[in-house]
């Protein structure tokens, strides 16, 4: 992917600290449309920090976030959505009790008014759960199922989906595959893919080169709370990322 | 081989939804059945029936609000203390001399009060479970009632106050007989069980309870607010409880201390029966009713065959013992792991 994409997220000069702690020092970071950025760092690299940070769960210290060229404060993960920043948690985020679709409307689920009364539509919560699920190429027996219901690549596939339900433009996804059967990898890999097609910018944050390797298009590695190097990933190669991991250039 | 397990697989998947909707009601029908056939000549009667539909009135309040606040995961063990409060507040409103429609809206106000103590004290005061604050308002509730009543029964209401507990509705024009009318409270527990429903599975504070049962931290990250929810929960299942109050007035003509001792249990045995999981999210407002009915058919039955109380909590204890393994056999199909 080349940087001639419009400029999605961009921030600059992030830091944050708790109490006499700095997580994060100075850390620049970009992602352009159709583009996906790989993040590598070792255990309090200040990854997850940084991620928070982007969702509008922590607030910076220093540094501005812009988004589409604007810069922007954030205030909660809410702030983050409205402008078509998305997150995907570990640990999914999912009511394994609700089908499918309500899992991917929660919170945000269209309502048709009978007199002065609101009611859930689920004939539209179907229909477009149904269209998302098939633009995404995501197989799941009926989008009524409940997702405790589904494999755990299912789930991935349906947290994938539904962070990306409300035409999201940049989604940030933290060790998408960690939970996964290997067998299963590939699929969510497969979507990510997907999504990068429509143009959607995506982050994705983990500790497997075959992940970073298959999907992503550049590579930044943090180490100690600050940038420590990036590169094109055909200009990089895997023990050269394993060494930035352990701060070794 | 791979083919085979799945079709296997899609005929359960198939299957569980039915029976976790409506398997309870088959033992409701079966339980029906089984009266009728040993009391061929008294189960079925209209004026039995109407009976048990009275017996069942206030408990079926109850059994709903703490359903909700079961499906949070969560649980209300003062329901009984609040039902109990609000009905000495009516009593004392109605003998104060307050105009009937006072009275009837004073124990619902009450009711609904104490259900928002329960639910601000869980959240704001970030109680580490539901159950230790409810199990401190079951005392401060009934206290309070008795503190307020001197601890002695205040009796007599006005028609108007005890319509809803004891009211009937005339049947002569459809010619049936006098004897067979229709209970007021009858006709409030299908409404009231109706619009929870609608509540529960139409609306998007309804979708959230179950979101809140089945995980937190996804309501959470949806942008639900989640406290909210459940001070409005716990304030239904307090207003349910006042309702409760208002239809225990007409039936018994009386605040008593004792009103709704214990109750708490019956309505988490009932929700239990019904197919409500304790750890939150499963249920549904049909299996509450069907696990409300049980019990009341269960208690009638046994009397009408003079069996003794002693008996009605060894079969109750088995029936919840029964429904929860049933459930325990189900979700192990029914979820992979």
């Amino acid at each position: 992917m080349t940087s001639t994409n419009k400029l999605l997220l961009e921030a600059k000069g992030i830091t944050k600290y708790f109490g006499t702690i700095t997580a994060l020092e100075n850390v620049n970071l970009k992602v352009h449309e159709g583009e996906c950025l790989g993040v590598v760092g070792d255990n309090g690299a200040g990854k997850s920090t940084l991620m928070k940070v982007l969702s509008g769960l922590y607030k910076p210290s220093a540094g501005a976030l812009f988004f589409e060229g604007k810069e922007h404060v954030l205030n909660s993960p809410k702030d983050s959505q409205n402008l078509g920043l998305e997150m995907v948690y570990q640990d999914l985020a999912l009511a394994g009790n609700l089908p499918i679709g309500e899992n991917i409307f929660l919170g945000r689920e269209p309502t048709k008014n009978i007199g002065f009364l609101k009611f859930l539509d689920f004939k539209k919560i179907q229909e477009m759960t149904s269209a998302h699920l098939e633009k995404l190429k995501i197989n799941v027996k009926s989008a009524d199922q409940k997702v405790e219901e589904l494999s755990g690549g299912q789930r991935q596939a349906v947290a994938i989906a539904r962070s990306t339900a409300f035409n999201a433009k940049v989604v940030i996804m933290d060790e998408p595959t960690a939970a996964l059967a290997i067998k299963e990898v590939g699929k969510v890999l497969d979507l990510i893919n997907k999504l990068k097609s429509t143009g959607v910018g995506v982050i994705v944050i983990s500790h497997r080169m075959d992940d970073i390797f298959t999907v992503c298009d550049r590579v930044m590695a943090l180490f100690q709370g600050t940038n420590f190097a990036e590169s094109q990933l055909v200009k990089t190669s895997r023990d050269e990322v394993i060494g930035w991991i352990m701060g070794k250039k | 081989m791979e083919d085979k397990e799945k079709k296997q697989d899609s005929l359960y998947v198939k299957l569980i939804p039915y029976f976790e909707k409506y398997g309870i009601l088959l033992l409701l029908v079966i339980m029906i059945l089984v009266m009728h056939i040993l009391q061929p000549d008294v189960f079925l009667s209209w004026r039995n029936v109407t009976n048990v539909f009275k017996q069942i009135s206030w408990q079926s309040m109850l059994a709903l609000g703490v359903f909700m606040v079961i499906v949070t995961a969560g649980i209300d063990l003062s329901v009984g203390s609040i039902m109990m409060l609000s009905l000495m507040i009516l009593a004392i409103v109605a003998k104060a001399g307050a105009p009937w429609f006072i009275v009837v809206l004073v124990p619902l106000f009450a009711g609904f009060l104490c259900g928002l103590i329960n639910g601000l004290g869980i959240t704001l005061l970030r109680m580490p479970h539901p159950f230790i604050m409810t199990l401190g308002t079951l005392y401060i509730f009934r206290g309070t009632g008795n503190l307020i009543s001197g601890g002695t029964p205040i009796s007599g209401f006005t028609d108007e106050v005890r319509y809803l507990g004891h009211g009937r509705i005339d049947l002569t024009w459809l010619g049936l007989e006098k004897s067979q009318y229709l209970p007021v409270s009858l006709v409030l527990i299908a409404v009231v069980y109706f619009v929870f429903w609608v509540f529960l599975n139409h609306s998007r504070t309804g979708k959230w309870i179950y979101a809140i049962g089945g995980n937190p931290s996804a309501a959470r990250a949806s942008g639900i607010n989640v406290n909210k929810i459940l001070i409005i929960v716990y304030s239904l299942c307090g207003f349910l409880s006042g309702i409760g109050a208002l239809i225990l007035a007409g039936r018994t003509d009386s605040g008593y201390p004792n009103a709704g001792l214990q109750s708490e249990l019956d309505a988490i045995a009932a929700c239990i029966i019904g197919g409500a999981s304790f750890f939150g999210g499963r249920g549904t407002v049909l299996g509450v009713f069907a696990g409300v009915m049980i019990m009341g058919i269960l208690r009638n039955g046994l009397n009408l065959m003079d069996v003794s109380s002693f008996w009605q909590q060894v079969l109750i204890g088995s029936i919840i013992v029964l429904a929860v393994y049933v459930d325990v056999l189900r979700r192990d199909f029914g979820t992979r792991k």
